[in-house]
């Protein structure tokens, strides 16, 4: 157990002593009005989009893109009921779709990669290189490239059409079960399994109740990013699903959008803005909120070398 | 790659470890292993209304080497990758380096600003930037108006792959800043004490220190970028129908690939697309990483 405290204090011990050292440095305009210009690029597209949530269809067209519509009314309450009734409420129905595809898909990711990495961690087991071999292997393979054969077999078996078709490829994550398994390497002292096989806990139950409190800032970075890779993942669920009511956001939205250029196609630009602030706010939210979690998972995992 | 090998306890083999890595594995041979192979299967064959499903070899083959449209498509997104990729990990390692210097006011509000557009999804940031491109009532409409002038159109043929750039460099830049800052993050301080002792400016501490510390954190980042650029899809297709002709059905690969199976039902031939860019993928991603630890 001793041996345990000391390693966990002792990275946090240098992180701030860099820190303090930092501070002494005093600040520098240049630098931080050059930052500012990319904060601002970073920040303008999404100014523009709160912004022309609140036009009116017409509005978008009078108004100046990055100020609000000054003749017109202010439309973002409107806009965002109308949103969520537009085709009998159909948007509410594909963010559903969302937050399942989110909750089972990048649930089950999170705990399938923090599974394995826990256990090609602080396991040696037959075959342990085979599994490093493949799964390296087949990171280097683009997931898209992977698609189309995918679809078509799960055509075969019946799947397509089906949330299953989205959701049993977002399971697999190779970048969460490397960051599992490095943090993992680190975060779980070998005694602290020793000591807790004597005391006869089989390896289930110590794996909930010993390292899953340690590996916590992990397998909350891993469940964000498998969270913002279901949440945004358009290409899959594109080819997979056939009926509206099975459509992600991210599908619908451009479905929406693409009414316009289809012939007798009504043109809704007020709610595919709309509809895309909605779209985005949850992650921004998730993101903001557990901010300290995933900063220190990811420094966490890139410990190395 | 040094960071694959974890201190592991030495303890006997046994197929203990098989609990927690088995499920893992299972689904991963189903959506990955399996597709691969049975792609492989599929490239090999040729499915027509007479004759049906006949063993071809190697043909799927030989025609896409001769197929100007996938090296046209190819060559469109080695572009991309020798211009936007280094572009947008240049920008988030000198974002990364100024936020990690300490010298920056209001940190914590740029490191947070910067990062947000990666939780914007592809297509929502797509339909955002295509909006702004338009100009119907877009920005660059506005800007036109405005000043009247007429700036060129970014959706045209020859900007449109710009303006692509642009959209994905927008999504990414705050990503790979954050990978960049949490490998700075994790360098401990003395070694900046010792550097400041020798007399080391910051543009030598970078050099030396810093960049070589991180060494890692940018080959993942560059891995990742190559792999992202090879598999371009959403960003064009949804830009597809606002800018018609500039965006063809053969614009990157993946498209391509989507346009044969979708439009054409030629499933055999886009499962070769996909396997030759899995290929060609795989063997730069592992060019990349072989330069990456030689240098370290």
């Amino acid at each position: 157990m001793t041996t345990s405290v000391e390693t966990r204090s002792a990275k946090p011990l240098t992180v701030r002593e860099s820190a303090r050292n930092k501070k002494r440095r005093k600040g520098s305009v240049t630098l931080t009005v050059l930052t500012a210009l990319m904060a601002v690029y970073s920040l303008v597209p999404l100014g523009w989009l709160l912004i022309n949530s609140t036009k009116t269809q017409g509005g978008l067209f009078t108004s100046f893109g990055l100020w609000f519509d000054r003749d017109g009314k202010f439309a973002l309450w409107q806009n965002i009921h109308d949103t969520f009734t537009y085709n009998d409420g159909i948007f509410l129905r594909w963010f559903g779709n969302t937050l399942l595809y989110v909750v089972v898909g990048a649930g089950g990711a999170t705990l399938l990669a923090a599974l394995a990495g826990y256990g090609l961690a602080k396991f040696n087991f037959v075959g342990k290189r085979a599994v490093f071999a493949i799964v390296l292997g087949a990171v280097a393979v683009p997931g898209t490239a992977l698609a189309v054969p995918t679809f078509l077999m799960f055509s075969k078996l019946g799947l397509t059409n089906t949330p299953w078709a989205v959701i049993i490829p977002s399971l697999i994550t190779p970048f969460g079960l490397y960051l599992m398994w490095t943090f993992a390497a680190q975060a779980i002292p070998d005694e602290m399994l020793e000591a807790a096989r004597m005391d006869g806990a089989g390896e289930f139950r110590t794996f909930f109740r010993i390292s899953v409190p340690l590996l916590a800032p992990g397998i909350v970075t891993v469940a964000l990013f498998s969270i913002v890779a279901t949440w945004n993942n358009y290409f899959l669920p594109l080819i997979m699903l056939k009926d509206p009511d099975w459509y992600p956001l991210t599908v619908g939205l451009n479905a929406w959008n693409a009414q316009s250029t289809t012939a007798g196609g009504e043109a809704v630009y007020n709610l595919v803005i709309t509809g895309s602030l909605l779209t985005i706010l949850p992650l921004l939210a998730a993101f903001l909120l557990l901010q300290r979690y995933w900063q220190s998972g990811l420094s966490a995992g890139s410990v190395k070398e | 790659m040094a960071v694959l090998q974890p201190a592991v306890a030495r303890r006997r083999r046994s197929w203990r470890g098989w609990q927690f890595v088995g499920p893992f594995m299972l689904i991963f041979a189903l959506v990955f292993l399996a597709p691969i192979v049975y792609s492989i299967y599929l490239s090999l064959y040729r499915n027509q209304l007479i004759g049906g499903n006949s063993f071809v070899g190697l043909d799927n083959y030989t025609r896409l080497f001769q197929d100007s449209q996938f090296w046209e498509s190819f060559g469109r997104v080695a572009i991309f990758l020798v211009v936007q990729v280094p572009i947008m990990l240049i920008l988030a390692l000198v974002v990364a380096l100024a936020i990690d210097s300490g010298r920056l006011y209001g940190k914590a509000f740029f490191r947070v600003s910067i990062f947000l557009p990666y939780a914007v999804p592809a297509v929502v940031a797509t339909l955002m930037w295509g909006f702004i491109y338009g100009d119907q009532f877009g920005l660059v409409g506005n800007i036109n108006d405005a000043f009247n002038i007429s700036l060129p159109n970014p959706l045209s043929p020859h900007l449109a792959l710009a303006s692509i750039g642009n959209i994905v460099t927008w999504e990414f830049i705050g990503y790979n800043m954050l990978i960049f800052y949490s490998a700075l993050r994790v360098i401990p301080g003395s070694l900046y004490e010792s550097a400041a002792l020798d007399g080391a400016g910051q543009f030598r501490i970078i050099r030396s220190i810093k960049l070589p510390a991180i060494r890692g954190a940018l080959s993942i980042a560059t891995i990742f970028s190559i792999i992202g650029s090879f598999q371009l899809f959403t960003e064009p297709v949804i830009l597809q129908p606002l800018a018609p002709n500039a965006i063809t059905t053969y614009f990157t690969p993946n498209l391509y690939a989507y346009q044969l199976s979708f439009s054409g039902q030629q499933y055999n031939y886009a499962a070769t697309v996909a396997i030759i860019m899995g290929i060609i993928t795989m063997v730069i991603a592992y060019v990349v990483q072989l330069r990456g630890n030689r240098e370290s």
